[in-house]
């Protein structure tokens, strides 16, 4: 009961992983400086600026909230995964196309959120949209241009199976 | 900043949480949703030896009618929560509650049961418990105990829970036919944590209201009612409540400290302009 690390299966984007890693580390850290993926952001280490959202067993948590040793057993996706399979090319176009992203920083936990409420389908309002990122803080844009870059993917894949 | 070292246990039942929770008594602490505790451990607010985590216990995560009280599990997310048509139906303040708890991420991660047993002043979810006289289901090494809304929040971050217990469920009371809910706040943000909050219970009798319940969140170390508001209103014919004198009774209800983000003065003008907003709520039936 003293041991402070301990051994861990996991998912990560679709491949195994087994690593011994501290009780104390974050998801986000072990993900970033175990395994190199480096696309999840550390902010603020406390929950409130969203840079490191990631997705565990199909839900996005704060990497930064929850620990590796318990994902134990969980599927993992990153930034990495999700470009990766394309799930979110077209809301990668849409960021690029109307400049949602300046620095960069905010931007694979922006996304990571915009794809959860994309999921949902149909096409937000521009409020819901705003709610749906209210955790996620971006020092560059000033959001419009992502509100918009969100509500374009969302116009788009409505168009396409409608 | 990161955690300093501790040990970590996944629990698999009441009895082996309970037994780790005796044995390292402060050294111990549990953690669930983590949505809190993580931010205490990650700034080093919090420096436990053992991390007892409780996710793998099985059955604490259910919603269900029990009697005639609606009981959520201590481990139901509040996402979960969110989506539930049996809150909906049953908890329908917890329904107008839980958009304004934190932010999806977190919501997709922190539980009914740690928002509770943390009773930070600022949140909604044991307001809405206090406004509903639910009541909280506890475990410990002597057993069970129901404790209720009205005796569990002592103080700031104090509950009636010991060291060596744990929060099992919350039981609310079932919404009927004459139920009034009204809730309402207001944040800098959309997903912050309010500066101030007003959560409200009743039943409409004929064209009265009776059985007002009123809870104010973040204007004292823990949720508090409104008595003497509760009191003024209580009775009261509705389509034309005494509301200017409910909020004048307010003055003797609260006694807020200011902080930095409102002052006494603001927070007292705030909850007044809360209770009249959640007043025209209770003259329309539930939704
Ligand atoms: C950026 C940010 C914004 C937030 N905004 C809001 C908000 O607006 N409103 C709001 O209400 N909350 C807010 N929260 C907090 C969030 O709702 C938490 O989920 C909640 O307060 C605690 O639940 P948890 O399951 O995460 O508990 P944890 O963090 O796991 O635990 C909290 C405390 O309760 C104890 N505990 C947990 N479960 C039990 C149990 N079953 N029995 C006994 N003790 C237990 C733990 O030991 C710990 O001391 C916010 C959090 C963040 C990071
Ligand atoms: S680093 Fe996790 S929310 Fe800021
Ligand atoms: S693009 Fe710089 S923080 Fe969002």
């Amino acid at each position: 009961m003293n041991q402070t690390s301990t051994r861990i299966t996991l998912t990560v984007n679709g491949g195994r992983v087994d690593e011994t890693v501290e009780c104390r580390k974050t998801l986000v850290d072990f993900l970033r400086e175990d395994l190199g993926l480096t696309g999840s952001h550390v902010g603020c280490e406390h929950g409130v600026c969203g840079a490191c959202t990631v997705r565990v067993d199909g839900s996005i948590v704060r990497g930064c909230l929850i620990l590796a040793v318990q994902c134990d057993g969980a599927e993992v996706e990153t930034i990495e995964g999700l470009s990766d399979s394309a799930e979110i090319a077209d809301l990668q176009e849409n960021f690029i196309a109307r400049n949602a992203l300046q620095c960069g920083y905010c931007t694979p936990g922006m996304l990571m959120a915009a794809a959860e409420l994309l999921a949902e389908g149909g096409v937000p309002s521009r409020e819901a949209i705003r709610e749906y990122i209210s955790g996620n803080y971006c020092r560059c844009t000033g959001y419009q241009a992502i509100v918009d870059a969100v509500e374009a993917t969302a116009r788009q894949r409505a168009g396409r199976t409608s | 900043m990161k955690p300093s070292s501790f040990a970590y246990a996944k629990t698999r039942s009441l009895d082996e949480t309970i037994g780790l929770l005796e044995q390292h008594r402060d050294e111990a602490r549990i953690i669930a949703g983590g949505q809190s505790l993580m931010a205490l451990l990650n700034l080093r607010l919090s420096a436990p030896k053992l991390l007892v985590d409780i996710n793998g216990i099985a059955g604490l995560d259910g919603i269900a009618l029990d009697g005639g009280d609606l009981k959520i599990g201590a481990l139901v997310r509040h996402s979960a929560a969110q989506k539930s048509p049996l809150v909906a139906r049953h908890a329908p303040l917890l329904a107008l509650a839980l958009p304004h708890v934190a932010h999806p991420a977190i919501r997709n991660r922190g539980t009914v049961g740690g928002s509770i047993a943390l009773a930070d002043p600022a949140a909604e979810l044991p307001a809405c418990l206090l406004a509903l006289g639910g009541a909280v289901e506890i475990a410990g090494p002597g057993g069970m105990r129901t404790v209720a809304a009205d005796d569990f929040f002592q103080g700031l971050y104090q509950t009636a829970l010991g060291p060596d217990e744990v929060l099992t469920a919350i039981r609310l009371p079932a919404a009927g036919e004459t139920t009034r809910v009204a809730f309402a706040e207001l944040a800098r943000r959309h997903g912050d944590f309010a500066l101030v909050g007003l959560a409200a219970s009743a039943r409409a009798e004929g064209d009265r209201l009776e059985d007002l319940r009123l809870a104010f969140l973040s204007v004292a170390l823990t949720p508090v009612r409104a008595r003497r508001a509760e009191t003024v209103l209580n009775g009261q014919r509705l389509g034309s409540l005494p509301v200017d004198e409910a909020v004048a009774a307010l003055a003797d209800d609260l006694d807020p400290d200011g902080d930095i983000h409102a002052s006494r003065e603001m927070k007292m003008h705030l909850a007044g302009v809360l209770l009249r907003r959640v007043a025209a709520q209770l003259e329309r039936p539930v939704p």
